[in-house]
């Protein structure tokens, strides 16, 4: 059901942004603003899901910005804007990641063959989290930092699909790869993840935030 | 019909994505009402996505969205310029154009640079790739083939190919023909 709501939301969305590019190229160069605005937050988590610091990758996201608006006439129409958005992001993030030989520093999960088969870690038992736990920073933080812990090509199959909603095929096109990769990476992912945080492995991180003790922050 | 949990473990994604067919989603709902670890996994695994898929989730640093209209600004006007800075951007875009028509024009013409391209019709026209000077193929940023990573140009696979880049039969296997 949220799916269809997405789909119908997206199709006016998609006429409207049409309208938008149409005027830009026309001359209506302030639109532009107009344009960008529902993607401010995605371009940048995207750009932050490579570089994995801020300054970079808001340095990156405004890059990929100016690009977009740049190059606006040559977009076809035949991806959304989002997604062309996102992929001119991923290649300004990666371009700059590889002028910083950041990759020296990635982590060690990186190198995992994604072919084999992942095995589950921890198997405590999770109650349902609720989601107003992310009011609070401390638990948004140490999602952010599992996410970042996770190999690139986890991280930005992730991002793509389970924040930033882009469906498998869509998620496949940006990063240019299949979509039976773009799927065992998304299980790596979500998998690796939930080992990460999951309440019955790592006792340790919760003490060292300013939750009542012996509580999980979930 | 019995499922091993390893089974489960690598289907729980597509599970989750209701991309299973009806009899092996009976076989693994069997499986966890019998299986803690495996329940287990299932009930961590979709918290993990509804946790990330909130937008809170996404954050952006304090002033971003000031900065970023700060910067489009300076690059879409230039700052606010004279008449006469007007007027000598407007001649510099004119000739500019001129420019760029002529080398589109004699590169729209130009034949591929490999004579054992595989015709890249099958690749998405604006898809981003990367290309070197003196290379002959484009690729996904990511391919390891590429041989020469100091002076990379990205742009869009239209223009690749139309700059007589061919496709990198490696990174680009899945849109060329077999």
């Amino acid at each position: 059901m949220p799916d269809e709501g997405r789909a119908l939301g997206d199709g006016v969305q998609h006429c409207n942004e049409e309208t938008l590019i149409r005027r830009i190229r026309d001359g209506e160069r302030d639109l532009f603003y107009e344009l960008i605005r529902p993607y401010e937050r995605r371009v940048y988590a995207t750009a932050f899901a490579i570089l994995r610091n801020e300054s970079d990758a808001e340095d990156a996201a405004q890059e990929a910005m100016l690009k977009a608006f740049k190059h606006i006439g040559q977009f076809r129409g035949e991806a959304k804007f989002s997604t062309w958005l996102i992929q001119i992001t991923l290649n300004e993030a990666r371009m700059r990641k590889r002028k910083e030989h950041v990759h020296m520093m990635e982590p060690i999960v990186e190198r995992q063959d994604e072919e084999g088969n992942y095995i589950p870690r921890d198997f405590a038992d999770w109650r349902e989290i609720p989601s107003e736990t992310l009011e609070r920073k401390e638990v948004r933080e140490r999602l952010a930092q599992a996410l970042s812990s996770l190999g690139e090509k986890y991280r930005e199959v992730f991002v793509l699909r389970d924040m930033h909603h882009l469906s498998i095929e869509e998620t496949a096109r940006t990063l240019g790869i299949s979509t039976a990769s773009v799927k065992t990476r998304l299980l790596r992912a979500r998998l690796m993840l939930r080992d990460l945080l999951s309440p019955g492995l790592d006792a340790n991180w919760s003490s060292k935030l300013s939750f009542a003790k012996g509580t999980k922050p979930w | 019909m019995v499922i091993r949990c390893e089974e489960v473990w690598r289907e729980i994604s597509n599970y989750l994505e209701d991309e299973v067919d009806p009899a092996l989603r009976a076989t693994m709902e069997e499986h966890f009402r019998g299986c803690k670890h495996c329940t287990a996994v299932l009930d961590g695994t979709r918290n993990v996505i509804q946790l990330y898929g909130d937008e809170r989730m996404i954050e952006v640093p304090l002033g971003f969205s000031h900065r970023l209209h700060h910067r489009l600004e300076n690059n879409m006007h230039g700052g606010r310029r004279s008449f006469l800075g007007w007027m000598v951007a407007a001649a510099a875009a004119v000739l500019t154009a001129g420019a760029v028509e002529l080398a589109s024009s004699a590169s729209r013409s130009r034949e591929p640079r490999s004579e054992h391209a595989q015709p890249g019709a099958g690749v998405p026209p604006e898809m981003m790739v990367v290309v070197s000077e003196k290379g002959k193929t484009f690729h996904v940023p990511t391919c390891t083939f590429i041989h020469d990573r100091t002076n990379l140009r990205t742009l869009a696979a239209r223009e690749a190919m139309q700059e007589g880049y061919v496709p990198c039969i490696r990174c680009m296997k899945q849109y060329l023909k077999s």
